[in-house]
């Protein structure tokens, strides 16, 4: 098969050690290698940075709830997309959409940014098989999904009995028929009390009729996650999200964790995910005295190995909101007054999405948007921190590169700063001013590759340039030994990589697609856990009983996920 | 101010995309340069001088200089003055559907009819119909919840169904009769009928004026008569009675009265 040679591009690369040294990087049969022969094709990668492909964590790209967004957000498409993107001939389909773009747009365009894997953040399992089939239809990357936990019957029923072993085997089960990467927890007990018109704000509260706490959910996932030895931890969305004042929530949430150690033949070493974490850390106790609670929030977790996360950085842009956490929605719709629809997954959890404009003329969502940027300059393990959008919640992964630029610049920090409209009063309620810190090529290269790779259990393949590992790299038109003065280069560079190869076949070349179809697949876990009767039997009636569906209709069949990418684990018995 | 002339040399089979139709995209260029700008019909990709024969004196440096007079059968022209700020643009017969669309100031003159969406979320300048124009004038894209912000829009003749959906400012004056749903979901914005009016007006309307001078069908029950007053409207003196409505719908206040939106009904 082919043969790559990448010449004297500055690598970035933890895994390997380089720190943007002048090095070339040989790609043989999809691998990275020592060498390669005289007939290797060469890129020419001088004044170039060179990454391995990155890693988006934390992204709601497939799916029913995403697709409810193009179909209540018709105007998404019209004057806020690209009109017609496709008819531009790069690639074969059209390009439309801004915050709830395409399959088509969402490949090509993290494939431009540089990714080569997104991990879809919230799967409904009984609508597995619609993940599947737009996973399938987004080009370019790989992918894979994690189905949601966290107000699911069965579960909330075995751990009310404390039964671990049940969990486990019912996780098991379910990730292996819906072709699951691992355990998604949004607002744990909070979707299913929303059902009676109810919500969990706090993690002792109880959920009507299943007489269980959120604190219990959190717990008996973790221990079940750890038991089956997963590749990825416990990912959760804790509760309360988006309210003035929550942070003492997610810091109980985050001290639920400390008493478990990883126990996985991964390499990861967290044992709970805190996803867009900025949603998570407000003070005050309302909209007028509402303030970053960023420093309280990363005093703990730069202290706690077994906590990972990811930002949620507010982009500032008209977006669409869209989350399994019903009962946060419907607030959210009280609040901007704009449409709302809601969804019930029966026996399992629940769904809302509401559009929602980040402007820079309303005070909180310029708090959100210094919050998400102080969380990531305030971390000090870049290798436990990861930046994201909770595309689309807090705006477009398309927005990335605008992030790194932020993070990447003070001068552009400040100049946004000072153009937001109540500008002193912001700056009173958070501390962004006064951080200095500017990450640096080597800290993004970790945010945004090696840390996402490790937290989900796949740094032996992914997020790295050392040899024997997925040749899926992206090089960028910036010299790391002239920095370019205008911070606006970074954002552009960022944006449209000059050459991606994604398992060795060349994807973007000179900044142009020029093959859209490369080998991508399709990541999903097969746990195996003793066999437990019991649980069997409860799916089986479960299924008699209450859902209205058969069994037989609810397993994904393998030709939806025709390009398997499998895991295999076993349980800690 | 110079004036352009484009005139339809060839009459596309599909429809055409015309929103580089505007004194925005003209100014400053060349005959060469205009007959150069890219349109869409379908999923192909044309020149504007595919289609159309350009003629005239050079155009303006900017768009507030510059004028276009569009000749010949443009019913199959979309988006003409699409997103236009400044300047003019004249139709001499009819054009289709989004014709001034999100236009924010300027004047667009269009002698014959216009299709449907036109003067969609437009936010500003002066857009007269002569003829008769289609359904969803004035109104929000299809979702959105930003319908027509501000300017005038006056249509000569009659209108469709759904004008004024998600209205929120501005003046739309409908010389003939309309169709059913006027103003739904209003939130501000003057919607005058001097003819006849069908039923559900003002469904949802939380704020703004429609004004009927003709028959109404059917009026909705969610408004209210209150009184009658004398008006002058559209130069036009008269004894309207006043209706308040929605009352179905969330209100809000200000200082300390509830707002409400208006039906006028000619007497």
């Amino acid at each position: 098969m082919s043969e790559i040679l990448i010449k004297n591009g500055h690598v970035f690369d933890v895994v390997s050690g380089v720190k943007g040294d002048a090095k070339d990087i040989a790609i043989k049969d999809g691998k990275i290698v020592d060498k390669v022969s005289s007939k290797a094709k060469t890129i020419d990668a001088s004044g170039k940075t060179v990454m391995a492909g990155a890693l988006d964590i934390h992204a709601h790209v497939a799916g029913p709830k995403v697709n409810l967004g193009r179909w209540f957000r018709p105007e998404d498409k019209w004057y806020r997309g690209q009109m017609r993107g496709g008819i531009v001939k790069e690639t074969s389909r059209m390009e439309q959409g801004f915050s709830i773009p395409s399959v088509f747009r969402t490949g090509y365009c993290y494939g431009r940014m540089g990714y080569t894997f997104v991990m879809e953040a919230a799967m409904p399992p009984l609508y597995a098989r619609h993940v599947h089939e737009e996973i399938h239809d987004t080009p370019i990357i790989d992918e894979a999904a994690l189905p949601v936990f966290g107000n699911n019957w069965f579960v909330m029923e075995y751990l009310k009995e404390k039964d671990i072993q049940k969990t486990a085997a019912y996780i098991a089960w379910l990730m292996r028929v819906t072709k699951g990467y691992g355990i998604k927890v949004v607002n744990p007990g909070g979707t299913e009390a929303w059902g009676w018109g109810l919500n969990c704000l706090g993690i002792n509260d109880e959920v009507p009729y299943f007489d269980i706490t959120p604190a219990e959910i959190t717990t008996g996932l973790i221990e079940a996650n750890e038991y089956l030895g997963l590749p990825h931890s416990v990912h959760i969305h804790p509760n309360s999200l988006g309210d003035p004042g929550n942070n003492p929530v997610t810091i109980d949430t985050m001290k639920l964790a400390a008493k478990y150690k990883p126990n996985n033949k991964f390499g990861r070493e967290q044992v709970l995910h805190m996803t867009h974490l900025q949603f998570h850390s407000y003070g005050g106790s309302g909209w007028g005295d509402f303030c970053s609670a960023s420093k309280e929030i990363m005093d703990y977790v730069n202290k706690h190995k077994e906590i990972t996360f990811d930002t949620g950085n507010v982009t500032l842009d008209e977006t669409t909101t869209m989350t399994a956490d019903g009962p946060f929605e419907h607030h959210l719709c009280a609040l901007n007054h704009l449409k709302w629809c809601n969804v019930d997954v029966e026996l399992e959890t629940g769904s809302g999405v509401v559009p929602f404009i980040y402007s820079p003329n309303v005070f909180p969502c310029a708090v959100q948007w210094a919050t998400g940027l102080e969380l990531a300059l305030l971390a000090k393990d870049p290798m436990r921190t990861m930046i994201t959008t909770d595309h689309p919640n807090a705006g477009p992964f398309t927005r990335y590169p605008r992030v790194f630029k932020w993070l990447m610049s003070k001068k552009t920090r400040d100049e946004q700063m000072a153009a937001f409209k109540n500008s002193g009063k912001v700056a009173d309620a958070t501390i962004l001013n006064e951080l200095d810190r500017e990450i640096t090529l080597y800290e993004l290269s970790q945010m945004t590759r090696a840390a996402p790779a490790k937290a989900l259990g796949l740094s032996s393949t992914r997020g790295g340039l050392a040899t024997g590992m997925d040749a899926d790299v992206a090089i960028y038109d910036i010299d790391p030994t002239k920095m370019p003065t205008d911070p606006e280069t970074i954002e552009k560079v960022f944006l449209n990589a000059s050459y991606l190869l994604k398992n060795g076949e060349i994807v973007i070349s000179d900044g142009q697609i020029v093959f859209e179809n490369p080998k991508k697949m399709t990541f999903w876990v097969n746990a195996k856990a003793p066999e437990n009767k019991q649980v069997n039997r409860d799916i089986r009636e479960k299924f008699l009983r209450y859902y209205t569906v058969t069994q037989a209709n609810y397993e994904v069949p393998d030709s939806y996920a025709p390009h398997p990418f499998v895991i295999e684990t076993e349980a800690n018995v | 101010m110079k004036t352009v002339t484009i005139t339809m040399k060839n009459v596309p089979d599909l429809y055409l995309e015309g929103d580089m139709i505007t004194p925005d995209q003209f100014a400053g260029k060349t005959n060469e340069e205009i007959a150069a700008l890219r349109t869409y019909e379908g999923r192909e990709t044309y020149c504007l001088g595919d289609n159309f024969e350009i003629s005239g004196d050079a155009v303006g440096a900017t768009p507030a200089e510059t004028k276009i007079i569009v000749k010949g059968d443009c019913t199959k022209v979309k988006y003409i003055g699409m997103n236009m700020t400044a300047g003019e643009v004249v139709v001499e017969g009819s054009c289709d559907m989004y014709t001034g669309g999100w236009m924010k100031g300027g004047k667009l003159h269009v002698k014959g009819n216009v299709d449907s969406f036109s003067g969609l979320g437009m936010e500003g300048g002066e857009f007269t119909v002569d003829g008769n124009a289609g359904n969803f004038i004035g109104a929000s894209y299809r979702g959105d919840w930003r319908g027509m912000q501000g300017g005038v829009l006056r249509v000569k003749g009659n209108v469709g169904s759904d004008i004024g959906t998600f209205m929120n400012g501005g003046t739309l004056i409908v010389e003939g009769n309309a169709d059913v749903h006027i103003g739904t979901h209003a939130e501000g914005g003057t919607i005058i009928i001097k003819g006849n009016a069908n039923r559900r007006i003002g469904g949802q309307m939380v704020k703004g004026t429609i004004y009927v001078y003709g028959d109404i069908t059917y009026m909705m029950p969610g408004f209210q008569y209150t009184k009658d007053v004398e008006l002058e409207v559209d130069g036009d003196k008269a004894v309207f009675a006043e209706y308040i409505g929605d009352l179905g719908e969330r209100h809000s206040k200000s200082k300390g009265q509830v707002v409400y939106g208006k039906i006028y009904r000619k007497k």
